[in-house]
């Protein structure tokens, strides 16, 4: 025991006296844990509010039947079942506006739905209560006080129809309203309708077939199929996890760097160890207790760091989510405890890894190897041909990956080989480019500028390839995200061509709005939008759910609704009602191409249709279709017919919408003009893009950070090399500068490899990445701009990065300059 | 690890404290094995000392490591007290080296990151054995003293080498092992640093064995005994 | 004392497991009955129109239990169960309907003890009672006849592990408890309409885990309905139906309160099916051996005396875990008894 703690505060004592090389570890440590805990936490906050909604009132668990066309379905299918011995408990659920924002409405019948753990159901008194009359709205608290609302207010949904007294109810998801389900009949309009039938228990064996209840007009979906929610945001987390493992390499990047020279710098420290009498066991131990406690120490510093970053980026998150998806978040940031262990093991397998090479070779040098110095550095000899060939191992991985792997992960894993690769392949042009300028260099001091930069490369290359990593991702992204910008604005001014659009509180309110409108004459037309949903089968068993958007033919689609490819009359085949378009990424999905036909599910029986058109519809995770207005309506009587697009002159418009809210008051549910909806639409983009350009400039920061520690623990190694120059006459002015041009060329090198790896990079996610994760392929467009800038950013980081130790190096007092002649053999 | 459990003072004036016994080792070389000892027979009892000479390269470091457990041989035993050095394990053979032996290298080896006082009291404090009165005496009589708190760094040559041979005796070991251990400090220095070591090791009953090429200074010491063709002439 | 207790008032409102703050009395059947109707004395009961439902009432149930043997003599029980309970005396129209029901059927033999429950909300079609022709229904179980004595019906109840078709025949009149069918409960006004069949013969199949047997055997039915039917200090009790190999017919509880001496009643109703009121000091229920149920002791054997009939018997459970581990649980399940007189019946014990 003594053995074990004197041999451990021998060996941490080198901290105290390298103290940055101490802080370059643990920063590197730290921030690694920091990203990753930190987006561990934004996804973990989004999984739980999905499943929260989807598994409120314990929804979630059970499988459950819907219509099998889509859309809702008569009561009676309920009784049906119920008196032929099926475990059912119907649902109904919509939409309500309360304020300016949407709420799902979820009408539930507690005496028959599934008891599950989850459930939160009222029961005893409050089950009365919820029944009513005059029954309860359940709401989340944290909703309650979004809305400004107290328990017990009955806040008005629409003209005529006000929710029953809110009630509270913890654990309910936010963004949500749970009233029984007559309530929710009445409030949405649709008496005797259901939406879903919950599952509580499987049929017995004996009991009737679905079909022989209640013939085909239903069809079973599975519990275990994810949730929608999920499944539409998969690919944004994704998103986000493949950038905190970005930054999690990088951060591992410099504490590997760190370890290997503490490794390196306290050889001789464990040789006089051994010597000494400290066993094997006792260094090993105190080896590892280190490494834990540094790890734990980081770990927790990291993981206070994570927490910052994810509530400092949460709200963005949560309003691009709500935005795309619609998805509602929890504001507040709650941690759950295997946040907390993933981020301290995550912090401790980093340690691991980053420490793991230099411990076992450290361990495994006999006694007496390790009283020659440098005794590892020569078994680096290598490293050059090991490093290229660990690239073209992981380049090999990534070639595989595109070639042989399916859906986003491949495209990540392609990625992430390539970044690999490209990173462990670095040092091979550095060290042809200084191997050429040696040889080209006229002069003794050019010459041992080269000379000694290639001996430098090493000990910098980790560092080096954290800054390209940081580098390439920042083109990368940057070009995919300015692409992605232009794209869309272009997008948006192309589809958003109606003066005004709005959406009518009820099917009353709509007719009584268009009557009133139709004898105005600064409007131009009125269009008609209706909207059903049903799903299309893609692979037998499977399907996916899909809007069917109906619109009526005119002018203002037939001539600006952008359209990627389409047949020459194709609008015309749309208003005769065997047509339809539909959105690029719906097609993708359903490997659909121009020509093909799709038979779509309605309450009506199936619909045969022709796909005449593609379109771009970056703003939904959705698939849909667009059909001609009226045929839609005619398969889909409950389809929805709330909402319209306005045709005006321009500067009448703010005069029409103010008559119309005037004239209707909350019959008119929602309006908007179009240059708000393109400003509202533009945000969503902004904020979506603000949580990834936020996580790309962490990057860069902790890399600049990788290259800084590299510096400053090599500067000390440094005064032995400059010693003899120094006496030969070179000023400690000329040397720092010479460092500065060293450091400056070796960044700049780096960067213009970051430009083609960027590219690349940029490449792989418009084109293959982004295709597999919304379904939307993006053009790929170049930025040179760009280019300059991370060039400019390498340059001043690295020059930021080499200061303190150049500075230094100015600074060296000529004694200790003296001392290497005095003190080395 | 019976050798560390007896102290055995009085056994020590009959038997031997170490016993070199046909000790042989070769090194791998280009054109095979290079042997380097062939056979080597040595005898120290306790308190005694002895310096071991030679030309470069005719093993006697190898024979020091050997010794101190910091290499293995190939044929041979070596015996400390009762213990076959030849035949522990890295676990029983640390524990030698850091309760029965002292070793004092020409490179100083000290932590340079540890105060000098801590320094002086590394290997006690591993053996488990830290003695503060005795470090103290020992701190004054090689004049460190006041130099207590600093760093090696901040020390010249011979000051360090007086820190390496305090800590090599603050454990009070039965065997002191030094090779060439003013081979890096002048004439003058050197000489006032093993005076240090031969009257220190005296003081603490410790044998001393040294690898020296300076006959000069081999002089000083009990016996001398030199390495040639790979075994030793007395 | 002209008192008479419900048979089996459980869990009306299982339904609603009231919270034990705001109830009064068992499962909160001694709570106020604001705007409900209450049963009057002299008025008389009319058949088959009052087999249905009186959704002016707070609760009713319609309660049947029988004593089967299969055809190698091994004895099962068999109970069914729809109670309805009324949020408010009147109300809307479908799912505003204040009506809602619940539903229990059990199946015992002397190894196994199988239940179910379910539950409607009134108003929309999943469960209901109409009076002619007689149909209880709720989900796939159900419960009919066609004569006004409830004889020429069918009882059926489909679980995951059992399910049961009874064919029910009669030939007695029903019995009216009380004053002819008002029974009072407690001098405070609690009271209640009560009405059995007691003279079921039985004979259907029962099936269990798949296997399915023909059964045969003896069952009781109750229907009552009221508003308040307990007073707020009554916590639970212990009932008995018996049928007297003899040919009659013999009902007994003992209602615990936590305030008085129990209070104990019976009905007395000849095989010709004259009934007969049996007081307080005329009956003595002594509890024999206790036995742990579901984690309660529940007196498992009893000796039961009724004077004025020369009855001195001791009963056994066929089963002592016939529990039904409902939202609130009660023991309910077939008994056998010997001494002055043998034959079969059923016990409920509540409150424990």
């Amino acid at each position: 025991m003594k053995q074990f703690f004197y041999t451990l505060t021998t060996l941490t004592s080198h901290w105290r006296r390298r103290p940055g090389q101490f802080a370059a570890l643990f920063v590197g440590l730290a921030v690694a844990t920091a990203l990753w805990s930190g987006v561990a936490a934004l996804n973990d906050q989004a999984r739980r509010s999905y499943d929260r909604a989807a598994g409120a009132l314990g929804l979630g668990g059970s499988p459950s039947l819907v219509a099998a066309s889509g859309g809702f379905f008569a009561q009676d299918a309920f009784i049906a079942l119920r008196r032929a011995g099926w475990k059912v408990s119907p649902i109904l659920e919509g939409t309500i506006r309360l304020g300016d924002k949407s709420y799902r409405l979820l009408g539930v019948e507690p005496l028959t739905l599934p008891k599950i753990s989850s459930n939160k159901m009222p029961e005893g008194d409050d089950l009365n209560d919820f029944l009513g009359p005059p029954g309860r709205a359940l709401i989340a608290p944290q909703t309650l006080r979004a809305l400004g609302l107290t328990e017990g207010a009955t806040p008005t949904i629409s003209e005529a129809d006000r929710l029953p007294p809110l009630a509270i109810a913890r654990d309910l998801a936010p963004g949500m309203v749970v009233v029984d389900i007559g309530a929710a009949q009445r409030l949405l309009h649709r008496p005797g309708r259901l939406s879903r039938l919950l599952l509580a228990e499987e049929p017995t064996a004996d009991a009737p077939t679905l079909e022989s209840v209640i013939g085909e007009t239903l069809r079973r979906v599975e519990a275990d199929e994810a949730p929608e929610l999920a499944k539409l945001t998969e690919s944004f987390h994704l998103n986000l996890t493949a950038f905190g493992l970005l930054a999690y390499v990088v951060g591992l990047f410099i504490a590997h760097a760190s370890f290997g020279l503490a490794f390196e710098q306290r050889l001789p420290i464990i040789r006089t160890l051994r010597a000494i009498g400290a066993s094997l066991r006792a260094l090993s131990l105190a080896l590892v207790a280190e490494l834990t406690l540094l790890a734990l120490l980081a770990g927790a510093a990291g993981m206070a760091g994570g927490y910052l970053i994810a509530a400092a980026l949460l709200p963005n998150m949560a309003a691009s989510l709500e935005g795309l998806y619609g998805a509602e978040l929890d504001g507040a940031l709650g941690l759950a405890p295997s946040w907390w262990l993933s981020g301290i093991g995550m912090a401790l397998i980093g340690a691991a890894i980053a420490a793991a090479s230099g411990l076992v070779k450290t361990l495994r040098l006999p006694v007496l190897a390790i009283a020659q110095p440098f005794a590892w550095r020569e078994a680096q000899r290598h490293w050059l041909y090991r490093q290229a060939a660990l690239a073209v191992l992981a380049l090999m991985g990534a070639a595989a990956a595109l070639l042989f792997g399916e859906g986003m992960e491949a495209g990540f894993a392609s990625m992430a080989g390539l970044l690999l690769g490209a990173a462990l392949a670095l040092p091979l042009p550095l060290a042809a480019m200084l191997r050429l300028g040696e040889r080209r260099a006229r002069g003794p001091l050019a010459k041992w500028f080269f000379a000694d930069a290639l001996q430098q490369l090493p000990g910098l290359s980790l560092a080096l390839m954290a800054l390209l990593l940081a580098l390439s991702t920042n083109i990368g992204v940057g070009s995919m995200v300015e692409g992605f910008r232009r794209t869309f604005t272009q997008w948006l001014d192309e589809r958003l061509v109606a003066e005004i659009y709005f959406e009518a509180a009820s099917d009353k309110d709509a007719q009584r709005i268009t009557a009133w409108l139709s004898h105005r004459e600064d409007v131009a037309a009125v269009l008609p939008l209706c909207k059903a949903k049903t799903a299309i089968r893609s692979t037998p068993g499977s399907s996916w759910p899909v809007e069917i958007v109906g619109a009526p033919p005119h002018e203002t689609f037939s001539a600006h609704f952008p359209l990627l490819e389409a047949h020459a009359d194709a609008w015309n085949s749309i208003a005769r009602g065997d047509s339809a378009l539909i959105s690029e990424q719906h097609a993708r999905r359903l490997r659909l191409a121009l020509g093909s036909t799709l038979e779509i599910p309605t309450p009506t029986g199936d619909w045969r249709v022709e796909i005449v058109g593609i379109y771009p519809d970056y703003g939904a995770a959705k698939g849909q279709l667009r059909v001609d207005h009226d045929a839609l309506s005619s398969r889909w009587p409950d389809a929805r017919r709330l909402d319209y697009m306005l045709r005006a002159r321009s500067e009448t418009a703010p005069e029409i919408m103010l008559a119309l809210q005037a004239e209707f008051g909350a019959g008119v549910a929602r309006i908007i003009d179009q240059a708000a909806l393109k400003q509202r639409s533009t945000d969503i983009f902004e904020r979506t893009f603000a949580v990834t350009a936020a996580l790309d400039a962490l990057t860069l920061v902790v890399s600049a950070i990788a290259l800084f520690a590299s510096l400053t623990t090599l500067a000390a190694a440094r005064v032995p090399q400059l010693a003899p120059l120094w006496a030969a006459g070179v000023s400690r002015r000329s040397l720092a500068l010479l460092e500065l041009a060293r450091v400056t060329l070796f960044a700049g090198a780096t960067a213009l490899v970051s430009v083609p790896l960027g590219l690349a990079l940029a490449y792989d996610l418009v084109a293959i990445v982004n295709v597999r994760a919304f379904g939307w392929r993006l053009p790929f467009h170049i930025f040179p701009s760009q280019w300059l800038e991370v060039f400019a950013l390498a340059l001043l980081t690295a020059a930021l990065a080499a200061l303190l130790p150049i500075r230094r190096l100015a600074r060296i007092a000529p004694a200790s300059l003296l001392a290497v002649f005095a003190n080395e053999r | 690890m019976s050798v560390i459990s007896a102290p055995a003072r009085d056994a020590a004036v009959e038997g031997a404290l170490l016993r070199v016994t046909g000790l042989s080792k070769s090194y791998l070389g280009p054109q095979g094995p290079l042997p380097v000892l062939r056979g080597v027979d040595l005898t120290l009892g306790a308190g005694e000392s002895l310096a071991l000479m030679g030309e470069s390269g005719s093993g006697k470091s190898t024979l020091l490591h050997l010794v101190a457990g910091l290499d293995h041989a190939d044929g041979g035993a070596i015996h400390i007290d009762d213990a076959e050095v030849t035949k522990l394990d890295d676990e029983g053979r640390a524990a030698l080296r850091r309760k029965t032996l002292g070793v004092v290298f020409q490179q100083f080896n000290l932590v340079p990151s540890l105060t000098v006082g801590d320094n002086l009291s590394l290997q006690a404090r591993l053996a488990g054995r830290y003695d503060r009165d005795w470090r103290d005496a020992l701190a004054e009589r090689l004049g460190l003293s006041a130099l207590l708190d600093r760093y090696p760094e901040q020390l010249s040559g011979g000051q360090q080498q007086r820190v390496a041979v305090g800590r090599a005796l603050a454990p009070r070991p039965r065997l002191l092992l030094a090779d060439e251990p003013t081979g890096n400090l002048d004439e003058a220095t050197g000489d006032a640093v093993l005076n240090l070591l031969l009257e220190l090791s005296a003081t603490a009953g410790a044998a001393v064995l040294m690898v020296t090429h300076s006959a000069r200074l081999a002089a000083r010491l009990d016996r001398r005994a030199t390495l040639a063709g790979g075994r030793l002439a007395p | 004392m002209n008192a008479e207790t419900p048979r089996a008032l459980l869990l009306a409102l299982a339904l609603l497991s009231t919270a034990p703050a705001r109830a009064a009395g068992f499962a909160g059947l001694g709570d106020e009955a604001q705007g409900f109707a209450e049963p009057q004395p002299g008025h008389t009961l009319v058949f088959p129109r009052d087999h249905g439902a009186h959704p002016e009432f707070r609760i009713e149930w319609w309660y049947l239990t029988a004593n089967l043997t299969d055809e190698t003599g091994k004895a099962y029980g068999a109970q069914w169960t729809l109670f309805r309970h009324a949020r408010a005396p009147h109300g809307g129209e479908g799912w505003d309907s204040p009506q809602a029901f619940v539903a229990h059927a059990a199946v015992t033999t002397d190894a196994l003890h199988l239940f179910a429950e379910t539950r409607a909300r009134g108003g929309v079609g999943q469960a209901g009672v109409t009076a002619a022709p007689f149909r209880a229904f709720i989900d796939n179980w159900s419960f009919s006849a066609t004569e006004p004595n409830l004889s020429g019906g069918t009882i059926s109840a489909i679980a995951p592990r059992f399910r049961y078709t009874l064919a029910l025949t009669a030939e007695e009149p029903l019995a009216l408890h009380g004053e002819a069918g008002f029974s009072r409960k407690s001098e405070s006004g609690q009271a209640s309409y009560y009405y059995s069949q007691p003279f079921f013969s039985v004979e259907g199949a029962l099936a269990i885990d798949g296997a399915e047997r023909k059964v045969k055997g003896r069952a009781w039915m109750d229907h009552e309905w009221s508003s308040r039917p307990l007073s707020a200090d009554q916590k639970g009790w212990d009932w008995f139906s018996l049928h007297l190999d003899s040919g009659g017919e013999l009902m007994l509880f003992r209602l615990r309160s936590d305030k008085t001496l129990p209070f104990l009643s019976g009905s007395f109703i000849t095989a010709d099916g004259a009934t007969r009121m049996l007081t307080r000091d005329d009956i003595f229920l002594e509890p024999l051996e206790q036995g742990l149920v579901a984690g309660r002791l529940l007196p498992l054997r009893w000796r039961v005396r009724v004077a004025s009939l020369h009855l001195d018997i001791e009963t056994k459970p066929l089963n002592s875990q016939s529990f039904m581990g409902v939202g609130i649980g009660y023991f309910e399940g077939p008994i056998s008894f010997a001494g002055a007189q043998s034959g079969v019946g059923y016990l409920e014990m509540t409150g424990y």
